[in-house]
């Protein structure tokens, strides 16, 4: 069972009421793995990942996690979230708690953790990205990129099977893109399986074992980084690539 | 055989405040508890639970106050119990307040940003610590005011038991206006009393919502 991969997706198909979003999307990530997913706007990117913690609900096809089926068991759902750490757009830090408390939460709620130990582990974890000096601040008081930093320390107290990020460079300001793509860096360095969903082709150039292209809710090509960004074999992926390398 | 408005009269009614407080207390309390249940069950993924909430919600916003007094307080004799003003009105307003704050509370906790869920689920956080947590302390923040308001609402309200006959301070100033015929002078001083109550209320709520929209602006 250990070449079982952390992800197995199976023909999945998904829509949002007359919109379809995934297309039969089948894919596998295995331990270790680190996976980019681009494409334009609406391609179905961004879903695709929130189908694999079910914070988006498939409509056909089969997700399993960790070797637990993602049906529509509530138990397994939860059991699955507490597996997958996920990393958002907005941060979505919790405002009325501070660093600390938002990164202990979870572990001594879900874990049942001791607060000595859920601290403990939460200050590692905010030494790694670099901030523990913010601590006891509240997220208001932090700038985008150091929340961003703080939402992957959260996630990663939860010591995660996988890491999904789901754009999260795309509302920072310029200057604060390079520190969450350097913790996410050295995240992957460290062996993390991580499934991100960016528009920094740089990242995706340096981290990505595997570069994966959607347009219109399919995969449309999938290939190694060197290969994807120097001799793409689709249409439509070359045309995105011309759009978005500068 | 008419008596003039002195203090024996004020006293008469100022005694009859606390009956007007005791009413709006146990309803206010017994509402925050029943709109608890109103607004999580509103707000609930679950039809069978929606469904009555939402039910009871329409009932109580599409019938008059007076109403829904009458019908627990003659409601209960059908029933067998014995008619109790006390007890009637306090069911009555019990139940008001815990459609009315389920009702504002189910919006309070729909103005917590979609992603606090999001985050929540993705931290595998279960139904109850995820809203004890995390949604309602949000939630709270922004209900303070609307909730303070209702209560202003609810306490004018009490006026209406009067008429099933429970003895509060509007009732207590019919009583003594029957006595004096100086009904001017009466009811002036039962709204003074009112006012006196509602106007230190409003202010605060008042002061609540410019530092929630305050908070919002950081």
């Amino acid at each position: 069972m250990t070449a079982d991969p952390i992800v197995r997706m199976v023909n999945v198909e998904k829509w949002f009421g007359e919109f379809q979003a995934l297309r039969n999307i089948s894919l596998d990530v295995h331990k270790g793995e680190k996976i980019v997913l681009c494409g334009p706007s609406g391609s179905g990117k961004s879903t695709l990942i929130r189908c694999i913690n079910q914070l988006e609900k498939i409509e056909q096809g089969k997700i399993r996690v960790n070797g637990i089926e993602l049906t529509e068991g509530k138990q397994n759902v939860e059991t699955i979230r507490q597996e997958v750490g996920m990393v958002f757009q907005q941060f979505n830090l919790f405002p009325h708690l501070t660093v600390l408390e938002n990164c202990m939460l979870a572990p001594t709620k879900v874990r049942k953790a001791s607060k000595a130990d859920a601290a403990a582990t939460a200050m590692r974890f905010l030494e790694r990205v670099k901030i523990p000096e913010q601590a006891e601040k509240y997220p208001a008081q932090l700038s985008g990129g150091q929340q961003q930093r703080v939402a992957i320390a959260r996630a990663l107290c939860m010591s995660p099977k996988i890491m999904l990020f789901d754009e999260p460079t795309s509302a920072l300001d310029p200057e604060m893109v390079n520190e969450v793509l350097d913790t996410m860096t050295d995240l992957a360095q460290e062996g993390m399986t991580m499934v991100v969903v960016t528009h920094e082709m740089g990242f995706a150039r340096k981290v990505a074992d595997r570069v994966i292209f959607m347009d219109r809710g399919e995969i449309v090509e999938t290939a190694d980084p060197e290969t994807f960004f120097t001799s793409p074999q689709q249409e439509r992926t070359k045309t995105f690539l011309g759009q978005v390398m500068h | 055989m008419f008596r003039t408005f002195g203090f024996e009269e004020f006293w008469f009614i100022l005694l009859a405040l606390r009956w007007t407080i005791a009413l709006t207390a146990i309803a206010f309390a017994g509402g925050m508890v029943g709109g608890l249940v109103v607004a999580l069950a509103r707000t609930s993924a679950l039809p069978m639970l929606r469904y009555p909430a939402v039910a009871l919600i329409r009932v109580f916003q599409g019938t008059p106050l007076l109403m829904q007094l009458f019908l627990v307080f003659f409601g209960l004799n059908l029933f067998g119990f014995k008619i109790d003003p006390w007890f009637a009105a306090a069911a009555a307003f019990t139940l008001h307040a815990s459609a009315f704050l389920g009702e504002i509370w189910r919006g309070c906790i729909e103005a917590v940003p979609r992603g606090q869920f999001e985050a929540s689920w993705a931290l595998g956080l279960g139904y109850k610590d995820r809203n004890v947590s995390v949604i309602l302390p949000q939630a709270a923040r922004i209900a303070v005011a609307p909730t303070v308001g209702f209560l202003v609402q609810l306490l004018k309200g009490t006026s209406l038991a009067s008429i099933i006959g429970f003895i509060e301070i509007t009732r207590a100033g019919q009583v003594v206006n029957n006595m004096t015929f100086q009904p001017m002078v009466v009811f002036s001083v039962v709204a003074a009393m009112y006012f006196a109550l509602c106007w230190p209320l409003s202010l605060f709520a008042k002061r609540m919502e410019r530092q929630f929209s305050k908070a919002l602006a950081r």
